[in-house]
């Protein structure tokens, strides 16, 4: 494995992340019984909005026009900590899963504040539902790593990811089968999916995500939507790294089965999208504290084993 | 072995989340096949003298049990649990901090040496202190038997992970008991709910030690 | 004479007894089983003490003096409740469903349950195995909860669903203690007797033990009454038929201590007996001061009457934790105890008949009204709140002279003050009913005879104990007294 194989995987998360969103807007469709957007439609967006103008309300501030690209480098740097099942990032060191942690919290934090800057009543409530919603979502995501850290016994995000062997699924798969399932539920809640937030409702008074973004336009806007495809990435590596096993040895094997896991964690989350109606707001923090529940059950019991 | 425990707590912490009465039972019947499981599979595999015990629980506390509440449920039409004294949500977290105090409880009790499984003790304490929670917390009848079942299963749990070996006669009689008594709790919430018009035991406040004044005078009719 | 006799003969009895239709013959069945069980039992007590220990059940010197009370107490409730049954069959209760299709009437229940009652008692007393005894004391509960209920008013409703989730709650966590014996006999099943267990006393884990103890006084203790896990008691009293009140009070709580006994007489060879004692003492001393208070301004006089029931709990607990005479005190007090609480339970069961209130502000003058009841009432009064000539005075004091000669002043004091704010209120409340000028209220005086008789004998019995204790009770009270670490100097 050279050193510049390590690259390879962010490299392939920029450059793949949009396609994300296309094949589960294309998912939804079939099951729609529509033919839908095509699956490039994100780097159609992209490319339309990059060359746009932008349209700034007299109300916000400078907050509102850096806010954006904060976010973007925020989790691009995110991106670039995350390993691939076996292959290192090429930005880690010890205690590395706090910053990937905060990473995302720095880009969540830029996003409110922007929000919050257009002063406008809309978008301040969505800053608040995703504050309070983040609030319970954050401890799923550290506790699971923490889990992740016991049993392997180091502190390094890719040592860590990477431990989780074929063998580790058979020693204990109730725990393991736990972590996947509260981490898919963390994918669906901090990406805005349904059942936490349904991104094509028109609604402002229903929306989370949606409505934080509502005034941004432009390349504002493409630096938006791009940063929310990278994020969904992260999630979704996150989640690959449990259920894909080392396997082959040669990285370029291990590379082509990510990019497809990609995909069909995509087409799961267009499944769940298409089956299931959106959670009533007041269930959405039952549910969070419910996938909190089944991480911390697993690192208990993990640590009862002792 | 280790699978089993875990999904036993896991069932102790989505108990105290639920708020729709059926979907409890129904936990709570899966509760009962674990634990029956787990007196059939020792930590090394099969375990045949756990047999008799471990079939006849699953049957009683896994089907009988259950369809017994179910039933009581239907008749008196309850749906949900209202919104306890301390809410679903918190009582979630509530309960991971129990399963926690009782890992610590089942660490500071150096289980290893004396070759008992901490993972059994630490769920079968956990059981224990949920149903507690339950019976404490909520209001409506169901849920604190519901609680009391979780009780036993919790106790059960760590007779079994005691490793005492009860005649096949003993753990029938245990069993019985539970049998009867939550069927006398069934008959009882049925008849609260005709009496009461609810099964809210919050509202049951009128046997007390102040001068509660009105009581019914025709009690004394048939007295002795 | 086999042991298992005294289970399953009323056992099968009460499910006989849910079958028969016919009143009278299901009544004869019902008493005759009571009236073979106290022949039964005062034979098996009688020296030479047949001890025969077998695996599950035996006798010994406990079960030599609890179970006679338990059948003693068996025989008059019964009767007393057949005379009341007779009684109410004549006016029916106006809460009573109409006869239905229903398989079960209402009195067969009652009587099937009460043999079942005794059946389960029985088994507790004679139980040598702690798994056994589990099973049955939990069933002693099953048992009772439907005669709580008997009335089928709001209030019995709400007062047996108390109990029956409190004391089974209590009872899980007893069986919790009982794993904990397991444990510290390491497992198998045969230390798991009382014998086994004594037999082992040597290697016994101590850490486990006392985490037994702890489980098993607390699950067993809700089961007695000690406070704080009381708050069962008052209601099931309360609006329990007076019969099942007279069981409860006078013989299940008994069976509940001689359960948390059986225990501590495996502490005691296995070096943790202070242990266990001062637990003991200490449990009792708080729910003695707790029932004294509760006790004063009470407003119903059956209510009080299950105070003092806590408060005598105390005492049992008190005598056992202090060792030497005062165990010998406690397992006095606990015949007296029971034989007065029956005879008052029954007494307040007549006044509820005659004045149809429970509310003891609105009964004044039982005296004047008809003397049989006030007499029983007044006697009542004079024998629980412990003067001599009855026998509550000899034990009653027997644990406080023991108190002074430990040298426990604190605690005599605790005890002495409780003693006196109970008497303080139940003289209040039963005095007051009981002299005075009547109220032209309409009452229903002719008493039946069955509901006379049997609390007058128990007081005479009670009375008959104070002034002379025949030689062979006494030996027995010194047996059971060693049993459980004490001595009578």
């Amino acid at each position: 494995m050279t050193p510049a194989t390590m690259w390879i995987g962010p490299l392939c998360g920029l450059l793949l992340a949009p396609l994300l969103p296309g094949v589960i807007n294309r998912v939804k469709a079939v099951f729609a019984g529509r033919h839908g957007q095509p699956i490039l439609q994100g780097y159609h967006d992209l490319f339309k909005l990059v060359r746009k103008g932008v349209v700034y309300s007299e109300t916000s501030g400078g907050v509102f026009r850096f806010a954006p690209y904060l976010t973007l480098s925020a989790v691009i740097l995110a991106l670039f900590l995350m390993p691939m099942s076996g292959i290192r990032a090429p930005l880690s060191f010890q205690g590395d899963f706090l910053l990937l942690v905060y990473l995302l919290g720095i880009a969540r934090f830029a996003m409110v504040l922007a929000a919050l800057d257009t002063g406008s009543s809309f978008e301040g409530m969505g800053a608040s539902r995703e504050v309070q919603f983040s609030a319970l979502a954050e401890p799923c995501l550290l506790v699971g790593l923490l889990f992740l850290s016991a049993h392997s016994g180091r502190v390094g995000l890719s040592d860590i990811l990477s431990r989780i062997t074929a063998g580790s699924w058979q020693d204990m798969p109730a725990m393991l089968a736990l972590l996947g399932s509260a981490w898919f539920i963390l994918l669906l809640a901090e990406n805005a999916r349904i059942p936490v937030d349904d991104p094509n409702t028109h609604l402002e008074l229903t929306m989370i995500h949606e409505v934080m973004i509502l005034d941004t336009s432009g390349p504002d806007f493409g630096a938006m939507l791009y940063a929310a495809a990278l994020k969904l990435w992260i999630f979704g590596a996150l989640l690959l790294n449990l259920i894909l096993p080392l396997g082959p040895p040669s990285p370029w094997i291990q590379i082509l089965f990510f990019m497809i896991g990609m995909l069909v964690i995509a087409a799961i989350v267009g499944v769940v999208e298409s089956i299931m109606a959106r959670l009533r707001l007041l269930m959405v923090p039952k549910l969070l504290i419910g996938a909190t529940a089944l991480v911390t059950t697993a690192l208990i019991m993990k640590m009862a084993m002792r | 072995m280790m699978t089993l425990t875990v999904l036993l707590a896991l069932t102790g912490v989505l108990l105290l989340g639920s708020s729709r009465l059926s979907i409890s039972i129904r936990l709570v019947a899966i509760q009962g096949f674990l634990l029956g499981m787990t007196a059939l599979w020792g930590e090394s595999g099969f375990h045949a003298a756990g047999l008799s015990s471990g079939v006849s629980g699953m049957l009683v506390k896994g089907i009988v049990l259950p369809w017994l509440l179910l039933f009581v449920l239907k008749k008196s039409g309850a749906r949900r649990e209202i919104e306890p004294f301390i809410g679903f949500g918190a009582s979630m977290l509530i309960g991971l901090l129990l399963m926690g105090l009782s890992a610590w409880i089942a660490w500071r009790m150096h289980l290893v040496e004396q070759g008992l499984s901490p993972a059994l003790f630490t769920v079968a304490l956990d059981l224990m202190l949920v149903g507690l929670f339950l019976i404490i917390t909520r209001r409506k009848a169901i849920t604190q038997t519901l609680g009391y079942l979780v009780m036993e299963n919790g106790v059960y749990a760590l007779g079994v992970g005691a490793g005492t070996e009860f005649s096949f006669l003993l753990e029938i009689g245990v069993l019985l008991d539970v049998f009867v008594g939550v069927f006398l709790m069934g008959i009882m919430i049925f008849r609260i709910d005709r009496e009461f018009e609810h099964i809210d035991t919050d509202r049951f406040i009128e046997l007390r030690d102040t001068a509660s004044g009105k009581l019914p005078v025709e009690a004394g009719e048939g007295g002795r | 004479m086999n042991p298992w006799l005294f289970v399953w003969i009323p056992g099968i009895a009460g499910f006989l007894a849910y079958f028969i239709s016919n009143d009278a013959l299901r009544r004869t069945l019902w008493l005759s089983v009571a009236f073979l069980h106290l022949i039964g039992s005062l034979f098996a007590a009688s020296p030479p003490l047949t001890l025969f220990s077998g695996a599950w059940l035996g006798f010994d010197s406990l079960t030599a003096l609890f179970l006679p009370i338990t059948s003693i107490l068996f025989l008059t409730a019964s009767v007393y409740g057949v005379g009341a049954l007779r009684r109410d069959a004549r006016m029916p209760h106006p809460d009573r469903l109409p006869r239905r299709s229903f398989r079960f009437s209402p009195e067969a229940i009652f009587s099937g349950c009460m043999l079942l009652f005794l059946a389960s008692m029985s088994g507790v007393i004679l139980s040598r195995h702690f798994g056994l005894q589990w099973v049955v004391i939990e069933a002693t509960t099953l048992a009772s909860a439907p005669l709580i209920y008997y009335h089928r008013s709001r209030h019995s409703l709400e007062a047996a669903w108390k109990y029956l989730m409190i004391c089974s709650v209590g009872i899980a966590l007893a069986l919790l203690g009982v794993f904990c014996l397991a444990l510290a006999g390491s497992g198998a099943i045969e230390t798991l007797t009382i014998d086994g267990m004594l037999a082992r006393a040597g290697v016994l884990k101590t850490a486990w033990l006392k985490l037994a103890f702890i489980f098993i006084l607390i699950g067993y203790g809700t089961k007695m009454g000690l406070a704080p896990l009381h708050t069962w008691l008052p209601d099931a009293h309360s609006e329990a038929p007076s019969p099942v009140s007279a069981l409860l009070s006078g013989a299940l709580l008994n069976c509940a201590f001689l359960s948390i006994l059986r225990v501590h007489q495996v502490c005691l060879p296995c070096g943790i007996g202070d242990f266990s004692r001062d637990l003991l003492t200490l449990f009792g001393l708080v729910s003695m001061g707790l029932a004294g208070i509760f006790i004063l301004h009470q407003p119903e006089y059956k209510r009080m009457l299950a105070y003092s029931s806590v408060e005598h709990m105390g005492i049992l607990s008190l005598g056992v934790g202090l060792g030497a005479a005062g165990a010998y005190g406690s397992m006095l007090h606990a015949l007296n105890h029971s034989l007065v609480k029956a005879m008052l339970f029954m007494a307040a069961g007549n006044i509820l008949w005659m004045y149809r209130t429970k509310t003891a502000s609105a009964i004044l003058g039982i005296l004047r009204r008809n003397p049989t009841a006030g007499v029983l009432w007044l006697g009542g009064f004079i024998a629980i709140a412990g003067s001599p000539p009855f026998g509550t005075f000899l034990s009653e004091f027997i644990v406080l002279r023991t108190l002074l000669d430990q040298s426990r002043w604190l605690a005599a004091a605790i005890y002495t003050l409780s003693l006196l704010t109970a008497f303080v209120g139940m003289a209040s409340i039963m005095l007051r009913m009981a002299l005075g000028d009547p109220n032209p209220t309409e009452t229903r005086e002719k008493l039946d005879p069955l509901c006379i008789a049997p609390p007058l004998i128990l007081g005479f019995l009670a009375l008959g104990l104070g002034v002379f204790i025949p030689r062979d009770l006494h030996l027995t009270l010194i047996q059971a007294a060693q049993a459980i670490g004490g001595f009578m100097p």
